[in-house]
């Protein structure tokens, strides 16, 4: 079975097992009826499974450490909820003539709009900061972020520092996984191809993979731009889920958790990282009583991994099983 | 012959320093090519000026008859130049075959959107890159190890693999950056055979840094010495052996009686 059918075959299930799911109230399903606290923690982990693999792209698989993805997630949501609520009533006037689909279809819009404005914002970061490595980059891409927010803070039009309030609640849990099903479709599908090992020479060796006929801007910039796109997805469902949306959300800290999942998961590695996504989002909760020590145990958390398991919980996981697979 | 590479005039300077001065030189097609001269005399920066690493500060570099100075490495290697590494830079985290695989770059067909979608075009093109770089791995022995990480193979091993890799570029000029080094004189034997063999198979013209005279003398159709970013000499192996200059660059002058 070739890759891509075993990851349509993923999707597919992610979408069946999503739409049993809905979370609709009016929802005709039995599953429908899950509790809201663990539903909502459900669509968190689905938008921190974006968030941790877009990144992964960037800095696991082409090597490039960002500081910044904070900062795209709020492009995205920002742009998305300046379709939904700002723009909201207008559109969907033009839309009317669609009936009852035309919610959705604003929603769509609103999550291309999102990823879109993202993707540009990583297209206009990524050029001229792409010349810079390791350290370097870190921090430009770390300034970058604090930019963003600064910048949203002090627009009047989006709701500065009080923030944007009354963004419809469009978010479903289906919508969350199935992009997050993309999501980690496109990050695998690219890596895993001739194409792609261009991510992974430029990863491992600069001057070799340009000696060797690799364009590293290019591919260095390409992988800004699709993780950008991906966080800006990711902002764009949150600000639908929480309905609320605030420059603070968007901060360093926010970018800090991205790449303490990466970095848990195993940088490079796109099943680790989902499942360090998924177990990170839920541990958030579980020391919910515990606030003020949170960051305390994720700190304890990488100086354990760091000591146990420095590739990370699953790294390297992607490369055995490609050897077994060859082996048979 | 017709050369392939030609260097007019060439002169790189770092600050004060002029790393390479008025350098007047050409490789031919399908030639072999040796560069010596003592350490730090500007074989390396000429070396990096060739594949774009660098800019020269003054003269041209031709390749085929087109100007290539001052064109990104990536760009440089698409016209058809391929290179090796003194210090081996293979891609560390691949296995033997990704390495190869990566280095087929330049000929795609079908990119982002390929991979993406995963059609019949980039399937084909997944298994014809796949097939090419494993039969290139067979014909220098790599091929059992194919799947192994690169890190894992012999150093020996380990120099062919970036041979290999360079070739996968399809090149037709081969430049290879001090490949004896480090290397003991049956390995060194070994490697004049490879060289030979890939001349003969592949059929690019090589540019040979070296250091070690066997090797150069053993295999180069002819050579070109460097001292102090200057050419002192250029000509056939015994031409070189007996040149006063090249002689004096290495040994140091005679000392005349008093």
């Amino acid at each position: 079975m070739g890759s891509r059918s075993s990851l349509l075959i993923c999707v597919l299930v992610f979408g069946v097992v999503s739409a049993l799911f809905t979370g609709h109230p009016e929802s005709a399903w039995p599953l429908a009826q899950i509790d809201d606290y663990l539903l909502n923690i459900l669509i968190m982990a689905g938008i921190n499974v974006i968030l941790a693999v877009s990144l992964n792209i960037v800095s696991g698989h082409t090597g490039q450490f960002s500081l910044g993805h904070a900062g795209f997630m709020a492009v995205g949501a920002y742009g998305s909820a300046a379709v939904t609520q700002i723009g909201g009533k207008a559109i969907l006037n033009a839309l009317s003539f669609l009936g009852g689909a035309a919610p959705t279809c604003v929603f769509v819009l609103s999550l291309f709009v999102g990823g879109s404005l993202a993707a540009v914002a990583g297209l206009a970061v990524g050029l001229p900061s792409l010349r810079l490595k390791g350290d370097y980059l870190a921090i430009v891409t770390l300034g970058f972020g604090e930019i963003i927010r600064v910048v949203i803070q002090n627009t009047e039009a989006v709701g500065g520092a009080r923030g944007l309030t009354g963004i419809p609640s469009f978010t479903t849990l289906g919508w969350t996984w199935g992009l997050a099903a993309f999501c980690i479709y496109c990050v695998s599908a690219l890596v895993r191809s001739t194409y792609g090992r261009g991510f992974l020479a430029v990863r491992d060796d600069e001057i070799a993979a340009e000696a060797m006929g690799v364009n590293t801007t290019k591919y260095k910039v390409t992988a800004f731009v699709v993780g950008s796109f991906f966080a800006g997805l990711a902002g764009a469902l949150y600000a639908h889920l929480i309905g609320y949306i605030t420059p603070e959300g968007f901060s360093f800290l926010k970018s800090v958790d991205v790449v303490v999942m990466v970095i848990l998961g195993g940088m490079g590695s796109t099943l680790g990282v989902t499942v360090a996504a998924c177990l990170l989002t839920f541990l958030n909760e579980l020391l919910r009583q515990a606030e003020q020590y949170r960051m305390v145990a994720f700190a304890l958390l990488l100086i354990v991994l760091m000591i146990l398991r420095p590739q990370g919980l699953l790294g390297g996981i992607d490369r055995w099983i490609q050897a077994r697979r060859n082996r048979s | 012959m017709k050369p392939i590479l030609e260097l007019e005039k060439v002169l790189v300077r770092f600050g004060g320093l002029v790393a390479v001065s008025a350098v007047d030189f050409h490789v031919g097609e399908g030639e072999l090519v040796g560069l010596i001269g003592p350490n730090g005399a500007g074989k390396t920066t000429l070396f990096n000026v060739i594949t774009g690493v660098y800019t020269p500060t003054e003269g041209a570099i031709r390749f085929d008859g087109q100007a290539v100075d001052g064109l990104p490495a990536s760009e440089i290697t698409s016209k058809g130049i391929a290179r090796t590494f003194q210090n081996i830079r293979l891609f560390s985290s691949l296995s033997v075959l990704d390495n190869v695989v990566a280095a087929f770059n330049l000929h795609l067909k079908s990119g982002f959107l390929g991979a993406l979608w995963r059609g019949r075009q980039f399937r084909e093109q997944e298994r014809e890159v796949r097939d090419e770089a494993l039969q290139l791995l067979d014909v220098f022995g790599l091929k059992s190890a194919a799947h192994q990480p690169c890190r894992s193979l012999a150093y020996g091993d380990q120099r062919r693999l970036e041979i290999v890799r360079a070739l996968a570029t399809k090149p037709r000029l081969l430049l290879l950056d001090e490949p004896a080094a480090g290397m003991n004189p049956t390995e060194k034997v070994e490697l004049m055979r490879l060289i030979r063999f890939t001349q003969e198979r592949f059929g690019p013209a090589v540019l040979l840094v070296e250091h070690d005279m066997k090797v150069v003398m053993g295999i180069c159709q002819r050579i070109a010495v460097l001292e102090y970013g200057r050419k002192i000499a250029e000509g056939t192996p015994s031409e070189i052996q007996q040149d006063r200059r090249v002689i004096a660059a290495y040994l140091g002058e005679e000392v005349v009686d008093a």
